[in-house]
């Protein structure tokens, strides 16, 4: 598999704060890999970067051949690396419809339409954004992710308020997209990474922890202590 | 574009039309002045309504094209067409360049950044005296209004023609802002006012979509002052001064922000509202004040978007 993503040296700190600490990185096409550690471990950080939401301090991230260190956010999702937020970032104001339709680049059309029925809001494509229910938001947002058809779909904490059933379905999506895309997943919910990541990594404080295969990663003790518990 | 849209538009056009043929002569200036300042709203308002961004310094846009076209006809032998086209080149210009150094800002220091252009660019205006003649203003004679254009002789000191020019630029106007909304890059400024962030993460380019609105408000202010010199035969540095960029400002909020037709409505109703207090009081600012705050408490989305929230929300 060939190399999509990489990061070297990779860090960013807070004043005092070294939330992402000379963070080396690499991420193969087509694969689903799941970033994870306890809160704090700089999680967010570390794909805001790699994304161009935030300025590194230092070290260089390449995407695809290029270096992109230097680009700002917009362009980078124009090279195909789309990130979808923690804390829902929709337009509220706008219909579900007219948001896929913006993240398609084809707003005011019914561009969106297909985008919204693969996450299942088919039926919600005239309702206004911000009377959604949560669970239904934070599909939006991935259904968002989708349209702007990336290389590299960043998805921050999807799950997070999602039913049980929502979260069954999201899976299957997940699956679904990385059929052509590459996806990097960060996420507290333990059996949604463990069902679908191809591959770990484990942050905290700022560095890579562990990394490896999920079962490789149950079995670690490190990662036991740093973040699953030692019970 | 859905067929209503299009008659809305056109029959609003075409019931000032119809209106000169009706209106005593005073109500026929009074509009001819509401129209051309309409278009300054027009641009204002792609700005501010569409794009949220909240500009008080767009007099001196206002004021490029004012004294571009008077300064054109009186100083550099320009025809009347030709100053029209360079005073509003001179606005794309001039917008083009304040607006790639203010958007640096956003929030209040964009409002405060462009408030302080506005007021050197002001101060300009009186520091060059010898040109401008400062608040007593250009007094442009008869001679300077006249034209041919495709063989047509014509004199802007004839209250019919000066009447129905006006209202084509003011079609003009409301044509090209339809355009503008209603396209791909109309949308994106609409995403940006409603999340500049997100919109930069699904790839837009967000710092040159504010441009473009910043130059296209810009170049509508500078169409209408170039408009008004000419028309009105009148340049002089009250319409440069911050007055000039809290109008338009009151003009969009009265009407309706982001909508098409609110801008054209907020300055009728500013205009007739002081028209009508100024009939019975010295104090008529006291009247519009109450006005405004009357607005705020029943129509706090303007008088348009008020209704569309509530009536018809296929409005643009």
């Amino acid at each position: 598999m060939s190399l999509l993503l990489e990061t070297r040296a990779l860090s960013r700190s807070f004043g005092g704060l070294k939330a992402v600490e000379a963070v080396d990185f690499s991420l193969s096409r087509g694969e689903v890999r799941a970033v994870i550690g306890p809160n704090g471990a700089g999680k967010t950080t570390f794909v805001s970067l790699i994304s161009g939401r935030i300025a590194p301090s230092s070290g260089s991230i390449v995407f695809a051949g290029e270096d992109v260190t230097a680009l700002p956010a917009f362009r980078r999702v124009q090279r195909g690396i789309a990130y979808t937020f923690q804390i829902t970032s929709i337009y509220a104001n706008l219909t579900a419809e007219e948001n896929v339709a913006l993240a398609a680049h084809r707003p005011g059309t019914h561009a969106g339409r297909d985008y919204l029925a693969r996450v299942g809001l088919a039926d919600r494509a005239a309702q206004r954004s911000g009377t959604l229910s949560y669970g239904h938001q934070r599909l939006l947002e991935v259904a968002m992710g989708l349209a702007l058809r990336p290389k590299l779909l960043i998805l921050d904490e999807p799950t997070q308020g999602l039913s049980d059933s929502e979260i069954e379905s999201f899976i299957g999506l997940v699956r679904d997209v990385a059929r052509d895309a590459t996806v990097l997943l960060i996420e507290h919910n333990m059996p949604v990474v463990m069902t679908l990541a191809h591959r770990i990594t484990v942050l905290d404080r700022g560095r890579i922890l562990a990394e490896g295969r999920p079962e490789d990663i149950r079995a670690s003790d490190a990662v036991q202590r740093a973040y699953l518990g030692t019970g | 574009m859905s067929v209503r849209i299009i008659l809305l538009h056109a029959g609003v056009i075409l019931a000032l039309f119809l209106m000169q043929f009706l209106a005593s002569d005073y109500v026929v200036l009074t509009f001819t002045r509401i129209m051309v300042l309409a278009i300054y709203a027009l641009g204002y308002n792609i700005l501010f309504g569409y794009t949220g961004l909240l500009s008080l310094g767009h007099a001196m846009f206002f004021a490029t094209g004012l004294y571009g076209a008077a300064l054109g006809v009186t100083r550099f032998g320009l025809g009347v067409p030709e100053a029209m086209l360079v005073a509003i080149g001179l606005g794309i210009i001039v917008s083009t360049v304040i607006g790639a150094v203010s958007l640096r800002a956003s929030g209040v220091a964009f409002m405060i950044v462009t408030l302080m252009f506005s007021q050197a660019a002001f101060l300009t205006v009186l520091y060059f005296g010898d040109y401008t003649r400062g608040d007593e203003g250009i007094v442009i004679s008869d001679e300077f209004r006249r034209f041919s254009l495709f063989g047509l002789e014509a004199d802007l000191a004839n209250p019919v023609l000066r009447y129905n020019l006006a209202l084509a630029f003011l079609a003009l106007a409301v044509a090209v802002t339809l355009a503008v909304i209603r396209s791909r890059a109309g949308h994106v400024l609409v995403a940006i006012r409603e999340n500049e962030s997100r919109t930069a993460m699904l790839g837009y380019d967000t710092a040159r979509y504010k441009l473009l609105a910043f130059v296209l408000s810009g170049a509508f202010a500078a169409f209408s002052g170039a408009s008004y010199a000419l028309m009105f035969a009148y340049a002089g540095s009250t319409l440069a001064s911050i007055q000039y960029s809290i109008h338009p400002l009151l003009w969009t909020l009265l009407g309706g922000a982001a909508t098409v037709l609110g801008p054209v409505l907020g300055t009728a109703l500013m205009f007739l509202l002081v028209d009508f207090a100024s009939g019975f009081t010295s104090a008529s600012l006291l009247v519009v004040g109450v006005a405004l705050i009357l607005l705020v408490l029943f129509f706090p989305k303007g008088i348009l978007g008020t209704l569309r929230q509530r009536y018809l929300p296929w409005l643009p």
